[in-house]
């Protein structure tokens, strides 16, 4: 008779319940390109945040890296319908560049080399909810996935966890970015299948 | 369904991409048409452009200096249409 181990860590979540609305399970990392891809040596990376005041402060590559750090593991959703479970990730917290900023703004627009941009409200970056993410599986996060860092929102589709992040704009107003401004969802909870504009 | 394009990231494939939408809701042929970059002043047919895509949505770039040509996003019913980008996007019926 064949006998089942229930393994080391209890039952796991059934991956169908991990798996949102429309989506399908993928292992590997499909690459979605909106133009070439940046390469950004850490020697010149900056990190700034923006008020609407137009404040500024940034952050070198190895300030960032002096910041406290997270590990994370987490399911990520595209809205081209692969979703894949247990992504391992390595960076440190939004929390960490915005927390002394003096802001009214309720809504941030994350910038990126290329121009790419995205528009978030600025409740779902704070609290754990989004990092600047710069090692993946335990190596540096390669161009090609947005290295040599990238946002990682991954409680939203995966256009909001912009490759080659270079800074947050904090803005009173809402902004659409690069995908909501043709289409998508301004918000884009992968729970609620909020994928085009009108979802 | 989506997949994985295939192609290395960051490739791209020529403008003739661009002319099965556009033909959804131009009355001209898309590969007739000629564009000029208003940043570096390049001019030439639509097949010079570079586009990247297609998912999430079609993006055109000029091949000099990759500014965005335009952005197209196909949906059920509808195709959205945005030139270079500070003209705001237009939702087409297309069904």
């Amino acid at each position: 008779m064949t006998s089942f181990s229930p393994g080391f860590h209890g039952r796991p979540r059934a991956l169908a319940d991990r798996l949102p609305p429309g989506q399908y399970p993928t292992e590997s990392f499909p690459v979605l390109s909106a133009g070439p891809t940046p390469r950004v040596p850490t020697e010149t990376w900056t990190f700034t945040v923006t008020t609407e005041t137009g404040a500024t402060r940034s952050w070198t590559w190895d300030e960032m890296m002096a910041l406290p750090q997270q590990e994370t593991v987490h399911d990520i959703h595209c809205v081209t319908r692969w979703s894949k479970f247990d992504t391992h990730w390595r960076g440190v917290p939004l929390t960490a560049f915005l927390d002394d900023v003096e802001t009214a703004a309720d809504h941030v627009v994350a910038e990126a080399h290329g121009g790419y941009t995205t528009n978030l409200p600025l409740e779902d970056v704070l609290d754990g909810r989004a990092w600047v993410a710069h090692t993946y599986d335990g190596y540096p996060l390669s161009p090609e996935h947005g290295g040599p860092a990238r946002l990682l929102v991954p409680h939203l589709y995966f256009w909001k966890s912009a490759k080659w992040v270079s800074g947050l704009r904090l803005t009173v107003e809402d902004e659409p970015g690069f995908w909501e401004s043709v289409g998508y969802h301004n918000y884009g909870d992968p729970w609620r299948e909020q994928r085009n504009w009108g979802d | 369904m989506a997949q994985d394009t295939g192609r290395p990231s960051g490739t791209h494939q020529d403008g003739n991409r661009l002319a099965g939408p556009l033909s959804e809701i131009l009355r001209a042929e898309p590969t007739t048409a000629w564009w000029r970059c208003p940043d570096c002043g390049r001019s030439g047919p639509l097949a010079e452009l570079h586009v990247y895509g297609p998912e999430p949505g079609l993006t055109a770039r000029c091949p000099a200096c990759s500014r965005v040509a335009l952005r197209m996003v196909p949906e059920e019913g509808h195709l959205w249409l945005s030139l270079g980008g500070a003209t705001g996007a237009f939702r087409f019926r297309t069904a």
